[in-house]
């Protein structure tokens, strides 16, 4: 019970209830090692997993719903034969894990007679019993739903008394209670927690039928309530008065700043298209970042195991050992299971593998991939890098992406006087539009605000901005990076992947950036 | 636990909504047995089938409403789920746009059950992956696909004496071919009814067909073209358009569907005359549960009738405001169209574009439902009535209601699953004039 006076009376919320033994948990996972073994397994994972969600949802003076789901089950991965077979219950008795355990096995072993290539698993030693928590000060499934919904109308009704004509607001908890026990001799039991408090304020010009929104600026994190204390000292107040947030954020506030932003917007002239320099801030960056590099390098794409959806990747293999110049010097970016606040940090992957951190890009060169224990020895890897992630006990593990960032500059800048030496440009903050191509070469990316930079300064609002861009070519532009003072995390909670499609949450940090003479289209139309 | 017959779920939804000591409780219950195959590099990746059940309950004190949904069925966890969502109705503020839970409602039963999916086994599933892959091993050329199939029930009831009950099944097929050298990708899709017309190794041959004579591409210039967009290709921009028909959005000013100064384009003719678009449950290749999210019971809805927007659906809240009928949300969507084939269209462009499929699909401006996306697996060059030569991909900055206007032709209507949002639609091909692209990509 974490939650201070403040926001009242903590209640007995259901997440707090006592979460399954881990002696049950283990017993349950014992069933399944064995019975996967007697059948003819020659590995078995178990997954028995607690899934917690809240959401809560408002608009205006609503509150529209208030959800709380829970999810319980288990997930068992097998390989017989040299395949993989997986099969899931929600039944958590011994004798209906067994049995799931005996069906991943039959599973495997009917995939084995058209499979051609065996299943290689890179070495994993078994960690033994072992536990990880995500570090929160504030458990925000412990803060009373009264107090949430609150919030969040106050945040509405900042909103609609500074201009708005709609806002909408939501909250959503996560907390994944999850235990891992393989057949190598792990037994890990991981409790995580995820946050996330998006808005939307619409303004609306009745007489002229036009609409606009500005969306928060806030990240999703892997904190707990602590992050909406909104504390002075973690924001950062940019050249123009956009204000943007690092581990504390204060929604009121850039609900307020965002109707008067949206009002701005549907007065601003419309891009003239034509080449810009960009200078892109973080909340903004994290998800070009997320598109362009951080997909584009997980190596199941590259080999072609996401070709009939996700698609590959341009960054083959031959690269990597070529030196490939991904990005201009200045550019290194990494990958990290471990980054604190992120939303991609755990202490174990679902392979049960120790998470770390490592480079992609270093300097600008391609360096390395992300991969999972099945495909380590493509790359002559000893071991996975740990970044393995099913998003229910039901769904079958696989390669997601880390927490992939771009390092912070290592002179002294600040988008201030970054933006002093650009004579043509659009500083671009927030996320917006978003679409990149099956190989990750073409993408176009709009934004939340858009400004004019001419001869060093900021003019004036500009709308209806997207630029396109190629994806080696934009990051060799990269011609100035911020320094750590400036750095930031932005965050996507409902990642997309797989067959069936899969969700994951991953953070993407990184300073304001420049890079030069990049393609901007206008995207105004009419429908007469 | 997996599928439960009428009875058992009733027995289940009549303790959970006896438990309630609520002003009205509703409840809905569902689950299946879904099972898959993946496949890529010319092997098989992964494979599994879940089993799991949901139960979803819905509580109102007054004006406060809380929602809590649990996974298992002992009497302890009924019991919480429902003083769970209890808990949370007591603590929500008032909702000023509360609806009370819907009254009993006349459900007419439609054909979502094929036994045949249903019976579907792990060998099955195995047989279809060795179908897709033997030729392409055979041939030299790659390929990565899914099938999914599944069996599902869902139950609904409530304090007011709402009870409905159905068994749906469902097969999805996706298949993509890919040259040795990466040059070419050819892609295939199929969502069917039933297992029974399944042929994965008569599919891949499309995919097969459209990846090796899509390896030697030629860059065109980005501008508007001509285009041919198979029915897969333009799922996707329609799914984003219908998001948009709602009655409250186009009223508050927030939609294509707004009149500048006010009010709603109802009635209003804002595409082609040609382009009819409707929902129906009942349509006999795609039909869906008789009932929406509330359980409100669906009727056929037309939505553009000779290019005139015919209705805009009401939530209850909305329609109880503006003394309009309700609407229950659509499950389906067909588009009429003609009688030609994709290759009878093609045979008729004197010059264009045929894509296959379109992907990454994102709104750009929703205040003209302006998307951008990128064409994929099998782009090609159209002159005088034949294919001529593959070509580069193109991103796309193009709005839906713009294209509705541009249409030469329409062809026959056929069953897809829209590869955003996933809802079963009936689309024909379609010949539209000036399509804007904006960009080269070189992915293939």
């Amino acid at each position: 019970m974490l939650a201070p006076s403040f926001f009242g009376r903590a209640i007995a919320a259901e997440a707090l209830e006592d979460g399954i033994e881990v002696a049950v948990k283990k017993r349950l996972a014992d069933a399944a090692l064995n019975a996967s073994r007697s059948a003819g397994a020659s590995y078995c994972d178990v997954r028995v997993g607690r899934y917690l969600r809240q959401f809560v949802i408002t608009r205006e003076a609503n509150v529209q719903n208030v959800v709380n789901t829970e999810s319980l089950g288990t997930g068992i991965r097998v390989i017989a034969d040299g395949a993989w077979g997986f099969a899931a219950t929600n039944e958590l008795t011994v004798d209906a894990v067994a049995a799931a355990a005996r069906q991943a096995t039959a599973i495997a072993k009917a995939n084995a007679r058209v499979q051609a290539a065996k299943v290689q698993l890179a070495p994993a030693t078994g960690v033994g019993e072992v536990r990880w928590a995500t570090p929160i000060a504030k458990n925000a499934m412990a803060v009373p739903v009264k107090d949430k919904a609150a919030m969040l109308l106050d945040v509405n009704a900042a909103a609609t008394g500074a201009g708005a004509s709609f806002v909408n607001s939501m909250l959503f908890v996560v907390n994944e209670q999850k235990y891992f026990a393989s057949s190598d001799g792990s037994y890990i039991d991981q409790d995580i927690h995820r946050i996330w408090a998006p808005f939307t304020v619409t303004a609306v010009d009745k007489a002229s039928g036009k609409f606009r929104s500005r969306e928060g600026l806030s990240a999703p994190m892997g904190m707990g309530f602590e992050y909406l204390d909104g504390k002075p000292g973690d924001k950062t107040v940019l050249p123009n008065g956009v204000v943007g947030y690092k581990n504390s954020y204060d929604m009121k506030e850039d609900a307020i700043a965002a109707a008067r932003q949206a009002r701005e917007k549907l007065k601003a002239p419309s891009v003239k298209p034509g080449k810009y320099d960009l200078v892109l801030e973080p909340n903004h960056l994290g998800l070009t970042i997320h598109e362009s590099v951080g997909h584009a390098l997980e190596l199941d794409r590259v080999l072609g195991y996401e070709a009939n959806y996700a698609g590959t990747s341009f960054a083959t293999l031959d690269k990597r050992e070529a030196g490939f110049q991904y990005g201009s010097p200045i550019v290194t970016i990494v990958a990290d299971k471990t980054q604190g606040g992120s939303l991609g940090a755990v202490g174990y992957d679902d392979e049960g593998i120790k998470t770390k951190r490592w480079d992609l890009i270093r300097q600008g060169k391609l360096v390395d991939y992300q991969a999972i224990r099945d495909q380590a020895h493509i790359l002559g890897k000893p071991a996975s890098d740990g970044c393995c992630y099913a998003d229910s006990w039901s769904s079958v593990q696989f390669q997601r992406m880390a927490n992939v960032s771009l390092l912070p500059g290592t002179k002294k800048l600040t988008p201030a006087e970054m933006i002093a030496n650009v004579e043509n440009g659009i500083y671009i903050a927030g996320r917006g539009s978003y679409s990149i191509d099956q190989q990750r070469y073409n993408a176009q990316f709009g934004g939340t605000l858009f400004y004019e930079i001419k001869n060093g300064k900021l003019t004036q609002p500009l709308e209806d901005v997207a630029y396109q861009m190629r994806t080696p070519e934009f990051w060799n532009s990269c011609s100035g990076i911020c320094d750590e003072r400036d750095y930031r995390l932005f965050g996507s909670f409902f990642d997309g992947k797989g067959q069936p499609s899969q969700v994951s949450a991953v953070s993407h940090g990184s300073s304001t950036a420049r890079f030069d003479g990049i393609n901007v289209i206008s995207t105004a139309r009419s429908l007469g | 636990m997996s599928i439960l017959s009428e009875a058992e779920a009733r027995a289940i939804l009549t303790r959970v909504v006896g438990l309630s000591k609520a002003d009205e409780c509703s409840a809905t219950l569902s689950g299946g047995v879904r099972g898959n195959v993946r496949f890529a590099r010319n092997d098989v990746s992964t494979s599994g089938v879940v089993t799991d059940t949901d139960l979803a309950v819905r509580v109102a004190f007054g004006r406060r409403v809380g929602t809590a949904t649990i996974n298992a069925f002992d009497d302890a966890a009924l019991e919480r789920v429902v003083r769970r969502a209890e808990d949370l109705a007591r603590l929500a503020p008032e909702n000023p746009e509360f609806m009370p839970a819907i009254d009993k409602q006349v459900y007419m039963a439609t054909d979502t059950f094929g036994a045949g999916t249903a019976a579907i086994t792990p060998e099955f599933r195995a047989k279809a992956a060795a179908d897709a892959i033997g030729p392409c091993r055979a041939a030299k050329l790659e390929t990565a696909g899914f099938l999914e199939d599944g069996q599902s029930f869902v139950a609904l009831m409530n304090s007011k004496g709402l009870w409905g009950y159905q068994r749906a099944t469902d097969l999805d097929f996706t298949c993509t071919v890919r040259t040795a050298d990466g040059r070419g990708s050819g892609w295939v899709g199929r969502s069917l009814k039933d297992a029974g017309s399944f042929r994965a190794g008569a599919d891949v041959q499309t995919a097969m067909r459209k990846a090796s004579a899509s390896a030697e591409a030629k860059a065109l210039e980005p501008g508007k073209y001509t285009v041919i967009l198979e029915p897969a290709a333009s799922s996707g921009l329609l799914a984003y358009m219908l998001n948009d028909f709602d009655a409250r959005s186009a009223d508050e000013g927030r939609s294509f569907l707004s009149k500048k100064g006010g009010g709603n384009r109802l009635g209003e003719q804002m595409m082609d005359p040609r382009v009819n678009i409707y929902a129906d449950p009942r349509h006999p290749e795609l039909p869906v549960l008789p009932w929406d999210g509330e359980g409100l019971a669906r009727g056929r809805v037309d939505l553009v009738r000779a290019g005139k927007i015919a209705s805009l659906p009401y939530s209850r809240f909305w329609a109880q405001k503006q003394g309009k009928q309700a609407t229950a949300d659509i499950g389906n969507m067909v588009m009429d169209g003609g009688t030609k084939t994709t290759a009878q269209l093609i045979a008729g462009t004197q010059r264009g574009i045929l894509v296959t499929r379109t992907w990454y699909i994102r709104s750009v401006d929703p205040q003209t439902v302006l998307l951008t996306g990128l064409t994929r697996d099998g782009t090609f060059y159209i002159e005088n009535g034949e294919i001529k030569y593959p070509i580069k991909n193109f991103r796309f900055n193009e709005s839906p209601i713009i294209m509705l206007n541009n249409i030469d032709e329409l062809g026959r209507p056929v069953r897809v699953r829209s590869g955003e949002g996933d809802m079963l639609m009936m689309v024909p091909p379609m010949r539209l004039r000036d399509f804007t692209f904006t960009s080269l990509s070189d992915a293939v």
